[in-house]
């Protein structure tokens, strides 16, 4: 049990992070855990594909050369990391920096950790005999309507195998799809000793987890209120709580970077992808966003206290992928005099020529960019000397003939349609295949007695 | 510049000026609802806000590219939550938008106008 203060860092806020903020991190200033969050709701779909053709794959590939960038740093300083880099093979992804680590000679000071058992695809029949419906969540439709078509099936885990892969001594844990707030209340009750229903501590480090997890928009990136004068964005500074045992915290980053940690970029953040601020639910238990208190403490240390929480409930969200279908988006720019009257033209052509080739689709959606592509009809008309508007359409189908036919009806356009137009230069557009999410909720019970922990052996 | 016509009595003359004056916003989805967290510019704006960004406002203001408007009050942050379902044309992977995720559907509810006094009407837009 630790009573100073335990400094969790961000590393990565999604996959496909900025590659130099964990390098950063580790050696700009102290921290003791380094957390990074690769999975957004598609990624384990893009994961399980890409281990269907290579039983080897199926995690965040470029976390590899990334962790053996940092592990000689990791040696030397003692900062330990948590990640869900593993995606649908953490086992695949922990040997992989285990072979880094032996590379480097490393092996044996930087015990890796590996957390499995969150993949019910293997179950899924099994689960849906049992008389678990797995209904989504949004539309309550039962998963046996689109079983044929699951790709990915993964239980959110909490913190508690975290927890444990550290207790045996990990210093490196990797996991398949833990909570992003888990990787952060996973050292945090490690190190504290708190007790797993001690809710209110369950809040605090949940809401610390979802202030950092999403890296550098809680430290000044994509920060609206006044934008122009945060600095140094070149060098971006990725959020650090610093936690204190009672569970209050306060939220910084290192010294000479860029951004800002104000109550602003905080607030910001809090508010991202908020439900029912009373309610934000976790597999470790319920925080309620209404008690948070923040005060700026300093320059780039914002104060968080007062957090209160629920109990946990008795199901687990379970995140599931199927395909959908197919989908491509064209764009062509048309220029001054009369731009966006050009581009409109052009849709209509386009349109016309799809219907009478009989192609099927489930949807046809045109935007005209610098008109109307973020904010509809609120935005106005357009200024009838606009210099220049992007018609931009997109399709999905079932059908992947029909998409396919889709993408060479852009070009010919160019030739064959409205006249002062360019942007083509990228070529056809790409038939890209549609992986929809399906959330749903099962019995923890299910789930708990297939979690597995387990520190490599060096 | 926002509209600035008159509204209400003469007593208490109010005007009507955009939300970007008044507060800033982050916005993100779930499914095929974006939630958008307007957050006061300052802590004395947020019964203003509070009062008049109400759902009936906010689901006029996005007439015909929303279901559904539910609103959660935050005072400790200065912060109203709006979830706005049905938002996404199906959301996530499905939907053709550009902006698929909603992340500048924020933005978008900054545009909307609410009666303020004149006098702060005057004060914020001069800032």
């Amino acid at each position: 049990m630790t009573a100073r203060t335990v400094r969790v860092a961000a590393g990565q806020g999604f996959w496909g992070d900025w590659l130099e903020a964990p390098v950063r991190q580790v050696r700009g200033g102290p921290i003791d855990y380094l957390m990074m969050d690769y999975l957004a709701e598609v990624t384990m779909s893009i994961m399980q594909k890409q281990k269907s053709r290579d039983p080897r794959l199926g995690y965040a590939r470029d976390f590899v050369p990334l962790m053996e960038r940092i592990l000689p740093d990791l040696a030397e300083r003692g900062i330990k990391v948590t990640s869900n880099a593993g995606g649908v093979n953490p086992r695949a992804c922990a040997e992989a920096v285990r072979e880094s680590a032996r590379k480097l000679g490393l092996a044996s000071r930087v015990p890796i950790g590996l957390v499995s058992g969150d993949d019910i695809l293997p179950r899924l029949d099994e689960l849906l005999a049992k008389g678990h419906a797995l209904r989504d969540l949004d539309t309550g439709r039962p998963l046996s309507d689109v079983r044929a078509r699951v790709l990915s099936a993964n239980a959110y885990l909490g913190m508690a195998p975290i927890v444990t892969a550290l207790q045996r001594g990990a210093q490196v844990v990797i996991t398949g799809r833990v909570t992003d707030t888990g990787l952060t209340l996973g050292p945090l009750f490690h190190e504290f000793g708190w007790a797993a229903d001690d809710w209110d501590k369950v809040a605090a480090g949940t809401v610390a987890g979802h202030i950092i997890e999403c890296g550098a928009q809680a430290s000044g990136g994509n920060l609206l209120k006044g934008w122009r004068s945060v600095k140094g964005l070149e060098n971006p500074g990725f959020p650090i709580v610093e936690a204190d045992p009672d569970g209050s915290f306060i939220v910084t980053k290192h010294p000479g970077t860029g951004g800002v940690v104000s109550v602003a970029s905080v607030t910001e953040q809090l508010v991202y992808e908020m439900g029912d601020p009373h309610t934000y639910i976790t597999p470790d238990g319920i925080a309620d966003f209404t008690t948070i208190r923040l005060q700026q403490a300093g320059k780039d240390r914002v104060r968080v206290s007062g957090i209160r929480g629920r109990a946990r409930t008795d199901m687990l969200k379970v995140s599931i992928a199927y395909f959908y279908g197919y989908k491509a988006v064209g764009t062509l720019v048309y220029s001054w005099p009369d731009a966006y009257e050009k581009a409109r033209a052009a849709d209509r052509v386009l349109r016309a020529r799809l219907r009478d080739l009989g192609l099927e689709f489930e949807q046809i959606l045109t935007e005209f960019v610098g008109v109307d592509a973020t904010h509809g009809p609120l935005a106005g008309p357009p200024n009838p000397d606009i210099p220049e508007v992007q018609l931009r359409v997109g399709v999905r189908s079932e059908h992947k003939a029909a998409v396919e036919r889709f993408t060479r009806e852009i070009a010919p356009l160019v030739l064959t349609g409205p006249p002062s137009v360019t942007g083509f230069a990228g070529g056809r557009p790409e038939v890209q295949e549609v992986v929809a999410y399906w959330p749903a909720l099962i019995d923890r019970r299910e789930i708990e007695p297939f979690v597995s922990v387990e520190v490599l052996d060096a | 510049m926002p509209d600035s016509r008159r509204v209400g009595a003469a007593r208490s003359p109010r005007r009507l000026i955009q939300l970007r004056y008044l507060a800033h916003a982050r916005s993100g989805d779930k499914g095929d609802t974006a939630n958008v967290g307007l957050i006061a510019l300052k802590p004395e704006f947020y019964p203003l806000l509070a009062k008049e960004v109400t759902v009936a406002r906010v689901r006029r203001h996005f007439k015909g590219m929303v279901r559904g408007v539910e609103r959660f009050e935050l005072p400790n942050l200065q912060a109203l939550n709006f979830l706005l379902h049905g938002a996404l044309d199906g959301g996530g992977t499905i939907s053709l938008k550009t902006d698929a995720q909603g992340k500048v559907y924020s933005t978008a509810l900054l545009r909307m106008e609410i009666p303020v006094p004149a006098a702060l009407a005057r004060r914020v837009r001069r800032a």
